[in-house]
């Protein structure tokens, strides 16, 4: 087994700009996507917006970096929430994924990402 | 020794996929069993000079080569190994049965690992050739028309994925088969054309690689029998191919579709191919592998070139420029204006490729332009143009007819 970190991307503007009755159709999603794989989902959350992120570079010394208001990335599509799951392969891990509200939406999707090794 | 190196090239040609993939089965790591095939091919020009050739090369091979890869593994400390484990699926691993050959089902999980949508375009292509068809790097180089070292780099980065985002060894499942099998079939093809008019080498046809094609094309075709794609695809090799033993003279020379002795043509792979061309375009839309078997079928059914229908090879190809876009397709569609209408019309559908940079070290390009110039009288531009032909190939028979053509060009300077 191993562990892949889903990451799911889209617009801000299209987010928050959604429906009640669409909201509700990826709150359901997500739910789904949870009772489906049971156990292989480790983990996962939705993100706050990017207006709340704090970022930190290295500063002038060490110890004392620069931190800035805003995400780390300026980008039009932002990481919006996570899932960790455990999947026996990338195929396995593609096939759930598959089943994410935000892969059939035209403004947003999801990367996966192995976890690399410690061993 | 003459005997053995042939009986070795000869291995290497129909042999290497099932090597590689039945050693994948034992190493679970894809570069260690193309080091270790290699290793049994390396070891086999050494021993059978002396042992005699075996009976079944391929099974010798195979089992030299697995026998590598367990005494490597044996060697090598859990620490000190770079990738993690291919993922596959437990299964009774029978040992090599030495009376029995390797199932066409092992070649098919190496074909479906290389050609994995996770990966790109281009690195599936140059896997499958690398690892299924074994192809040197420089080999799938010249094939895709870039450095040695962008691809060495593409096939490094491609095997790294595979391990390490853990892409399964194994044939996908029916509901993911359709999709897959479509990429499986660029690769194919990809396999098919480069065999068809081999990038390098002494012959022009690489029969192993055509052959190869062809015999993965029915495999899939048998596998999907519903699919109008397969059945296209390998009707468009078939025909295709049915021409292959006039397409060069008993003393090697390239011989032109203009001069082929078409009642040499394979009428038993044509009249395969057309069956399977007219069930697919029942069954479906025409694909970019219909449209290109209806082309070779024009030809094929062409009592001449003369008598061929280039305004319906044209509209053919309008129709595949349209499906699948590609300066290769606008290439060919030119080559067919120039035969429908002359070589001045021709000569001006190529000029806008001359600028099109994936052609720019695209030999058939320079032969197609020299063509057309020769037939308009213009000497010293057709000769030019040959030259750069002549440059661009590594094929020896494409070499010698250039060569021809260009001595012909030179006399009239």
């Amino acid at each position: 087994m191993a562990k892949y970190l889903v990451l799911i991307y889209g617009n801000e503007q299209r987010w928050d700009s959604r429906s009640p009755e669409e909201q509700q159709r990826i709150n359901d999603g997500h739910q789904a996507f949870n009772n489906n794989n049971g156990g292989a989902v480790l983990f996962g959350a939705e993100l706050g917006a990017t207006s709340t992120a704090t970022s930190l570079r290295a500063g002038a010394s060490p110890g004392h970096p620069t931190i800035t208001d805003g995400p780390f990335l300026e980008t039009k599509e932002v990481l919006g929430g996570y899932y960790l799951l455990e999947a026996p392969d990338l195929d396995a891990a593609i096939a759930m994924s598959k089943q994410l509200p935000e892969v059939e939406t035209d403004h947003s999707g999801v990367e996966v990402r192995p976890l690399q090794e410690m061993n | 020794m003459q005997d053995v190196a042939a009986a070795v090239d000869l291995a290497h040609r129909e042999e290497w996929a099932k090597v590689v993939a039945a050693t994948v089965r034992v190493t679970r790591d894809l570069d260690l069993a193309q080091e270790c095939a290699q290793d049994a091919y390396a070891q086999a020009l050494r021993s059978w000079p002396s042992a005699g050739i075996p009976l079944r090369p391929g099974a010798w091979l195979t089992t030299v080569a697995r026998n590598r890869a367990r005494d490597l593994l044996a060697r090598e400390s859990a620490f000190r190994r770079a990738m993690p484990l291919l993922v596959m699926d437990d299964e009774p691993g029978p040992e090599v049965d030495l009376a029995r050959p390797t199932v066409g089902d092992e070649r098919l999980q190496l074909i479906f690992i290389c050609a994995h949508p996770a990966l790109s375009g281009e690195a599936r292509v140059a896997l499958t050739l690398r690892l299924v068809c074994g192809l040197t790097t420089a080999e799938v180089a010249r094939a895709f028309l870039v450095q040695e070292t962008t691809m060495a780099a593409r096939i490094t980065r491609a095997k790294k994925k595979i391990a390490l985002a853990r892409i399964p060894y194994r044939v996908p499942n029916r509901q993911d088969l359709p999709e897959r099998v479509g990429a499986v079939l660029e690769i194919v093809h990809l396999i098919f054309t480069t065999g068809h008019a081999a990038p390098t080498g002494e012959h022009l046809i690489r029969r192993d690689l055509v052959d190869r094609a062809v015999e993965l094309g029915r495999l899939l075709h048998e596998l999907l029998p519903a699919e109008p794609d397969p059945a296209s695809l390998l009707a468009m090799m078939l025909i295709t191919d049915a021409r292959s033993s006039t397409r060069t003279s008993a003393d090697g020379r390239l011989v032109l579709l203009s001069h082929q002795d078409r009642g040499r043509w394979d009428a038993a792979l044509i009249n395969e191919g057309v069956g399977l061309l007219t069930w697919a375009l029942a069954a479906g839309p025409a694909s970019r592998f219909a449209l290109e078997a209806a082309i070779a079928a024009v030809h094929a059914e062409s009592p001449s070139i003369e008598d061929t229908d280039w305004a319906e090879i044209v509209g053919l190809y309008d129709l595949l420029r349209d499906c699948w876009p590609n300066p290769v397709v606008d290439l060919n569609r030119a080559v067919a204006v120039g035969l429908r209408d002359g070589p001045a019309p021709g000569l001006g559908e190529l000029e806008p490729l001359l600028s099109e940079p994936a052609l720019a070290t695209y030999g058939y390009l320079s032969a197609a332009r020299a063509d057309f110039l020769r037939r308009l009288g213009r000497w010293s531009e057709a000769a030019a143009a040959y030259r750069e032909a002549l440059a661009l190939t590594d094929n020896e028979v494409e070499r010698v007819l250039l060569q021809d053509r260009l001595d012909e060009v030179d006399r009239q300077l």
